[in-house]
């Protein structure tokens, strides 16, 4: 268990190591991060003025669909898990993670995946580009061939979520050190138990609904084709069913996440942490209910409008618990406003927002107007962008100093942050308005009406572009010349990983912590 | 304090994960590739490649399996290391628990929303030409809305519950019989060996439960080739053949994939490989003949298939070599749970698509 890591790149082909894997799934998910954000500000150049100026409408819609998909599961998935492979173990006071090679066949897989997904860009026919909700009959009987290597290139990233998800589990649940009860376990892991769960739960949901597709393609069978009995329609409700606790599975780490940052900077310990518990875990059993409400404007009957209405609303009630408690967490806090804590702060006020537009969309007869228009686009890009992404910067703030052992820069990270707030929200909050007006998603040309949002948002989009190659650069320059970090690195840090050396030894608590 | 816990062992470094990685990735792209071959009707090399990576893919889980089986002999698997095995298995099973669910959740949509839906006001009426909701669905909506010219054709004969009357000529029958007698012998087999007294019971109960998962493959099998040949029940009829085969075919991939577990775990069991191919082999050749080497009765193929099952059990009665101990059998364990889980799934089967269909 002595050993420190292999030399050359064998150390991160053949790793077993929570913390290389957690590197690497970071940078993976760096990387992908600029990928589908260059792809995101091609969609921005298009929709600067109205009219087609930039690309062909077909490379458009290849252009929507991988930049939602490789967001979702190249972006924040991946950046997640690697949080997770980070900070579990060293939370937890484990060795490593409960199955180190399975860890590591989980990581490798998705770059072999998303390197499919990418490659069929170059195919004839192009990439996907029925958007990343890949609704039938788009995605079947309209698809291009390339729908064929979207399939299996989605069966075997999910194939990934599920490895990583089991050994996350069986980590947390088998790995505790002596002393850390369930109710002791940070915030963190518990979220990330939770998510764990649901994403056992939904991708093998996933799986079967592409693997319909891929049969009704090749094999002739009637799934989504009502002239065999089947129905699109069904493709919707598995989609969704697999889809909402999907964006469960995006947002509950960021819970944890900012529910250790705040404490931190606030000098208190976390308001209401058993509330957080259930509260978490109550959003998780709700995400499993409340999917139709993707699907509003297909032709439901009056009594499932209803009881999805009213379920999606009550998921306001456990969120509203976590909003008040970071709030009362802060609450007459000794507090300072460092890099990370400026981006926790930004995600309860933005996250909010992009709650609140969703409480609007969940009212069924006002959704009729907003469905499929910007108005939706604002409310996922405000809980997906200051939730998970500015979630996820805030945690590589925070625990950076404790992977490399250096300090970031301060001031740059602040500038970082405002130039990131700033660009976030002069993207996404004109959206708002353009959408009530009635402009539809996933079209590249559209009425000179919503002209002038529109180019405030492609502003806003390339600031928020710039902002994340700063970013980069500070991540960069940290590793390099950062000035050296203590082993607290924060005046209040509460916590096993804050226990270890800076930059964290190759292998922590090989032998497990005392916990009180 | 060092004395105090066993360590948890984590190997140094491992190629199997990237190596097994390529494998995966080469099989599900050559399959891609091969499936659009297949549509275009171009010529290309992706069966090729996907029969590269199933075997790098089988390669590296031979060796990954190995190695891990290796390092508990060495005692390197601590009581916490082999909790997480459990953990991972358990999971596991929940992961495919949901994907059939995904199958169920689809028939009972189609059955209860989808088809009366088809049937209904202006959709019945402007695109389906007075198409009626039935299940099984012998007549498509295509059919009920351009006869002759339909593309979609409904089967001309179902699957469904011929009465109770009936149920000794009804293979459905037999394989619920087949399927939970196994999972009572697997569990007979868990007894003996938790007993810790007679390995060999254990072999018998074990090479008994593969022969019952051989004979449920057999039947399974005969079924679709009575439903294509004769009942022109096919994928492609509508939305009853699609359901109808994609229940019980993820179902039969997943008996056979526990059948096999079942049989890695027997051969471990068995003494030598001299003792383990001849059934391995005469199984293989069995099936190989029963299935593709010309049309036998179904008596026939099952006694070719029972007369390898019966050189198993026989071959199980030799000398045990003792592998698994009552405190140490992962790897069966996981096996006998996998095999109850698709016990299950046989039932749900049994009831939502045979009795109820």
């Amino acid at each position: 268990m002595a050993h420190g890591p292999a030399k050359g790149l064998s150390r991160w082909l053949f790793t077993t190591n929570h913390k290389d894997i957690g590197t690497m799934y970071l940078w993976f998910s760096f990387l992908m991060f600029f990928l589908g954000g260059l792809f995101a500000l091609v969609i921005r150049a298009e929709l600067f003025q109205p009219g087609l100026q930039i690309v062909e409408p077909a490379f458009f819609n290849q252009m929507t669909t991988l930049h939602g998909l490789i967001m979702v599961f190249g972006a924040v998935m991946p950046a997640f898990v690697g949080l997770a492979n980070w900070m579990l173990p060293m939370m937890i006071g484990a060795p490593d993670m409960a199955l180190p090679r399975m860890n590591n066949w989980s990581f490798w897989i998705l770059p072999f995946a998303f390197a499919a997904l990418v490659s069929t860009l170059f195919m004839e026919g192009g990439a996907p580009d029925f958007g990343w909700t890949f609704y039938a009959p788009l995605s079947t009987t309209y698809a291009p061939p390339s729908v064929t290597l979207f399939i299996f290139s989605v069966h075997i990233m999910g194939a990934s979520s599920i490895m990583g998800a089991i050994n996350i589990i069986a980590t947390i649940l088998n790995m505790r050190a002596p002393g850390m009860t369930l109710m002791k376990m940070p915030l963190f892991v518990w979220t990330w138990l939770i998510t764990a769960y649901l994403l056992i739960a939904v991708m093998p949901v996933l799986a079967g609904v592409v693997t319909m597709m891929l049969m009704d393609i090749h094999f002739g069978t009637s799934f989504f084709d009502a002239a065999g009995g089947g129905d699109p329609v069904l493709f919707q409700h598995i989609f969704w069913f697999f889809g909402h606790p999907e964006v469960y599975i995006m947002i509950l780490p960021a819970f944890g996440i900012v529910s250790a940052i705040i404490p931190t900077f606030a000098r208190k310990p976390l308001f209401g942490y058993s509330s957080m518990v259930y509260a978490t875990a109550s959003i998780a059993f709700l995400s499993f209910i409340v999917w139709a409400h993707h699907m509003f404007t297909v032709g439901m009957p009056l009594a499932g409008e209803l009881i999805f209405m009213y379920a999606t609303m009550l998921i306001a009630v456990p969120t509203g618990v976590k909003v008040f408690n970071w709030v009362t967490t802060m609450w007459r806090g000794a507090m300072t406003f460092e890099t990370p804590m400026l981006f926790s702060i930004a995600f309860v006020i933005l996250f909010t927002i992009g709650g609140f537009s969703g409480l609007m969309l969940a009212i069924a007869p006002a959704d009729f107007q907003y469905h499929d228009t910007y108005f939706v686009v604002a409310h996922f890009h405000y809980v997906l962008v200051p939730g998970a992404i500015f979630s996820i910067t805030a945690a590589v703030y925070y625990w950076l100093p404790k992977w490399c052992g250096r300090m970031y820069d301060e001031a740059m990270g602040r500038v970082h942050f405002w130039i990131a707030f700033i660009g976030l929200n002069v993207t996404f909050f004109p959206m708002h308005f353009s959408g009530l007006a009635g402009m539809p998603r996933r079209i590249p040309d559209y009425n000179p009406l919503w002209a002038d949002w529109n180019m405030i948002s492609s502003v806003g989009a390339f600031l928020f572009g710039a902002a994340q190659v700063l970013f980069l650069y500070i991540v960069i320059r940290t590793i390099i010349g950062g000035k050296k970090a203590s082993d607290e690195v924060w005046e209040a840090s509460h916590g096993l990983e804050w226990t270890v050396a800076s930059p964290a030894p190759y292998h922590t608590f090989s032998t497990p912590p005392e916990v009180k | 304090m060092e004395q105090k816990y066993e360590p948890y062992y984590v190997p140094e470094q491992s190629k199997f994960p990237l190596f097994a990685t390529i494998g995966l990735f080469l099989t599900v792209m050559g399959l891609g590739n091969w499936l659009m071959e297949m549509s275009n009707g171009t010529e290309g090399k992706g069966q090729q490649v996907f029969l590269l990576g199933l075997v790098i893919l089988l390669f590296v889980m031979w060796k990954w399996f190995g190695q891990v089986i290796k390092e508990n002999h060495a005692g390197l698997n601590s009581a916490q290391l082999k909790r997480s095995y459990v953990w991972g298995m358990g999971w596991f099973i929940f992961s495919e628990v949901m994907f059939f669910a995904a199958f169920f959740g689809a028939l009972f949509y189609v059955r209860t929303f989808a088809l009366p839906w088809l049937s209904e006001g202006p959709t019945a009426e402007y695109l389906w030409n007075d198409f009626e909701a039935e299940w099984p669905l012998m007549t498509t909506p295509d059919m009920a809305a351009n006869g002759e010219a339909a593309t979609v054709l409904g089967p001309e004969k179902n699957m469904s519950n011929p009465g109770i009357a009936n149920w000794f000529g009804w293979l459905p029958f037999w394989n619920t019989a087949l399927l939970l007698a196994s999972s009572v012998t697997v569990h007979f087999a868990h007894t003996s060996l938790k007993s810790g007294k007679n390995q060999r019971q254990f072999n018998l109960w074990l090479a008994v439960t593969v022969s019952l998962g051989f004979l449920f493959l057999v039947l399974q099998a005969e079924e679709y080739i009575e439903a294509y040949e004769h009942l022109g029940l096919q994928l492609n009829s509508g939305i009853y053949g699609t359901t109808f085969f994609m229940l019980t075919g993820f179902h039969g991939a997943h008996v056979t994939l526990g059948t096999i577990m079942l049989l890695v775990q027997l051969a471990r069991s068995v003494t030598s490989w001299a003792w383990r191919l001849p059934p391995i082999i005469a199984l293989i050749v069995a099936f190989y003949v029963a299935l593709f080497g010309g049309h036998f009765a179904l008596s026939i193929k099952l006694a070719m298939v029972g007369a390898a099952c019966g050189l198993l059990i026989f071959v199980a009665a030799m000398k045990p070599n003792g592998i698994f101990h009552h405190d140490d059998c992962f790897g069966f364990e996981a096996s006998s749970w996998y095999w109850h889980f698709v016990d299950v799934v046989w039932l749900g089967l049994f009831i939502f698509v045979y009795i109820l269909g």
